[in-house]
């Protein structure tokens, strides 16, 4: 992708010149005691720019927020920056927006699903995963089984992000993509046919098979060009959601109550250290792809906004087929499936990353290895859309997928019913706008997981077992605070 | 709605460790500790009220610096509303969610002797709430600005007032009718802060 080789240069540039964070919350007394600095002085609006920008780069020398080291900026570079972060920062909002609507609707969905169809929450076996049951006598071999299960589904997902950063190191592109092309397969029929199926059985309609296998068939095909060919936007945005949504839901039904707990807050941890450590497999994973200039995985990726490369005379059509991997995990009760040994790999790694034409950003977004198939959209060209508007934010599925299981587990087994899920809901936004908020400010690939997890989870227990009783009493006696 | 739920969150815990240290089986105790819980929180709700005002107002500094013209985009006006906004959808949500739920269910309500209009009250007194919280809000916001403290011990006063009304619930002319009357007092000095008049609205009705 010429773009991206263009910006490779300017990367190194775009990471030195990143030393002065936009963060708002320090910079303000810095700004308040330029402003009546230059008061006295010539007004000049680029000159107040200027001098925040030297106070902010000495304040940010201290700050915590800002851990790299103060490198020599030129003047002419901070106004430069200067410029680009503002801009960065007012469309910042409206990328924020952008993911709020996606994340929102799957985990709608999700819920929609877990309140009315009793499928999802009934208890039908675990996956081979998942061996240890929960279903013991003492609490102590309940822990001890949920956390051996956790830690099995974990190792399993290791593995499989392992196997892929090695698959795409040695540039086995077909395996990936046949991987990928089959869990999306198997999501896009599979899944979705025996959702339908449950969807009818609960409202008590009757069908037909070869109505079904038509709509199906059509969901299905229309669903694989889209994902991985080309397609409307808003059709491919649609689809991710909907398989999305349909993973999380066998997450919710297969996984047992404690081990999915720990595995949430596990697989944030991972994917922490996935993305940020030097030796994680997905950062590995990032800067393979930024070396060989090429775009990452583009089946695994929930992108705002697309623009299509077809105007590029050296895009190599071997480059787009790149690596794509899915893997859907075989559901233990359905044995017969000869098929596929799909695991699924959850990849923690799901980082997003904010495409700007002047900042170089990042390539890569990781995501988790589940049957995400999303175009991969960047930005065409350089020369002709120089509009900032027009970039979009990257977020993993993985990440879909993990907030949806919090919010549909939530949904599912709180005693505080909707107040629980509501809190749950609120908190993942919440994190997510926090994770935008330093992505605008590290411009990195960063974890997209731990932040909303984590206030997610809190709030999940706290909600349940503080917040609920209170909220009864309250609404027993029709108080109101 | 973020630190609406964290102050909830914190007022519940509160309540809680004081509900386990006591008495379980005293129910007058318990009612006690309801209604301190619930003061409790309405007191936290006010102060994280008063933390997003102070975060919202550096915020609103720094993207006055950075915009092009020297001001923000939002002003702080919008703020107060959208935040007030805020913190009443939460609560009302809050509030009332769990009983619309339960409203799908079997039409019984008041069976056992309670009040056969306990939703539709329920809906009166969310409704009223979620304005209030707005008008709160607003007027919060706008005192902090102008430093009125005479203001904020108002607005703090009356969802004082307001979240006590609503321990006279079953008796409902004592309860309801009180709580509209301060909800429209409310609305109208809101209105007044936020730049409104008579005049005002005489020129949006007449669309010029």
């Amino acid at each position: 992708m010429t773009e991206l080789s263009a910006h490779l240069p300017q990367f190194q540039h775009g990471q030195l010149s990143e030393n002065f964070p936009d963060n708002h919350l320090s910079n303000t007394q810095e700004s308040l005691a330029s402003a009546l600095f230059n008061a006295d002085q010539n007004d000049n609006s680029e000159r107040r720019r200027h001098d925040n920008s030297e106070r902010r780069r000495n304040d940010n020398a201290e700050s915590e927020t800002n851990g790299q080291p103060q490198n020599n900026t030129q003047q002419v570079v901070e106004q430069d920056e200067e410029e680009d972060e503002e801009l960065t920062l007012k469309y910042g909002a409206k990328h924020v927006i952008m993911l709020f609507v996606p994340v929102t609707l799957c985990m709608v969905v999700v819920v929609a699903t877990i309140k009315s169809v009793s499928f999802y929450t009934r208890k039908d076996g675990q996956l081979i995963y998942t061996p240890f049951t929960e279903e013991t006598e003492t609490v102590g071999q309940r822990a001890l089984n949920s956390i051996l299960n956790a830690a099995i589904m974990i190792s399993v997902i290791i593995v499989m992000t392992i196997l892929l950063v090695v698959l795409y190191k040695y540039r086995c592109y077909k395996v990936i993509h046949g991987w990928l092309i089959i869990s999306s397969l198997l999501l896009l029929f599979f899944f979705s046919f025996i959702y339908l199926g449950e969807v009818f059985k609960t409202y008590n309609v009757a069908m037909d098979y070869i109505t079904v296998a038509l709509m199906i068939w059509n969901f299905g095909v229309v669903g694989m060009i889209c994902i991985h060919w080309k397609g409307p936007l808003r059709l491919q945005q649609a689809y991710l959601i909907m398989i999305s949504a349909l993973m999380a839901l066998v997450f919710i039904k297969y996984l047992p109550e404690w081990t999915a707990w720990l595995i949430l807050a596990v697989i944030s941890v991972y994917d922490l250290v996935a993305v940020l450590c030097p030796k994680g497999p997905l950062r590995m994973l990032v800067e393979t792809a930024q070396e060989r200039n090429e775009t990452l995985f583009p089946a695994l990726i929930y992108s705002s906004t697309m623009v299509w490369l077809v105007n590029m005379a050296e895009e190599d059509p071997e480059a787009q087929r790149k690596a794509s991997k899915n893997s859907t995990y075989d559901k233990q009760g359905s044995a017969n499936q000869t098929g596929t040994e799909d695991a699924e790999a959850d990849d923690g790694g799901f980082s997003r990353e904010w495409q700007q034409q002047r900042d170089n950003r990042i390539g890569p977004i990781e995501s988790t290895p589940e049957s995400r198939a999303a175009v991969q959209a960047l930005p065409s060209n350089s020369q002709t859309s120089e509009d900032p508007e027009e970039r979009g934010v990257k977020l993993g599925l993985g990440d879909f997928i993990f907030y949806s299981v919090l919010v549909g587990k939530a949904s599912a087994t709180a005693s505080g019913d909707w107040n629980t899920t509501l809190a749950c809901f609120v908190a993942i936004l919440i994190g997510l706008c926090l994770t935008l908020l330093l992505l605008a400010i590290f411009k990195k690939a960063l974890p997209a997981l731990p932040i909303s997890i984590t206030f997610g989870l809190v709030f999940y227990f706290a909600t349940d077992n503080l917040v609920q009783p209170f909220m009864d009493q309250l609404a027993f006696h029709q108080f109101y605070i | 709605a973020f630190f609406w739920l964290v102050s909830l969150l914190l007022a519940s815990l509160i309540w809680f460790v004081y509900v386990h240290l006591s008495d379980r089986e005293d129910a007058r105790l318990q009612y006690g500790l309801l209604i301190f819980g619930a003061a409790v929180s309405v007191l936290l709700q006010e102060a994280f009220r008063f933390a997003y005002f102070k975060l919202l107002k550096k915020a609103d500094e720094g993207l006055a610096t950075i915009s092009e013209d020297g001001r923000s985009p939002i002003s702080l006006r919008q703020m107060a509303y959208v935040s007030g906004l805020s913190f009443g959808i939460i609560s009302g949500v809050f509030s009332v969610i769990n009983i619309l739920a339960d409203s799908i269910g079997p039409g019984t309500v008041g069976i056992h002797g309670d009040s056969p209009y306990y939703f539709i009250t329920s809906a009166f007194l969310t409704m009223a709430l979620v304005l209030l919280h707005t008008f709160w809000g607003v007027i919060f916001f706008d005192a902090c600005e102008k430093r009125r403290y005479w203001c904020l011990g108002l607005v703090v006063g009356s969802h004082l007032l307001t979240s006590g009304l609503t321990f006279l619930n079953p008796r409902y002319e004592a309860s309801l009718v009180p709580i509209f009357i301060i909800t429209l007092c409310t609305g109208l000095w809101a209105f007044v802060t936020a730049g409104g008049s008579f005049h005002n609205i005489l020129k949006c009705l007449s669309c010029e």
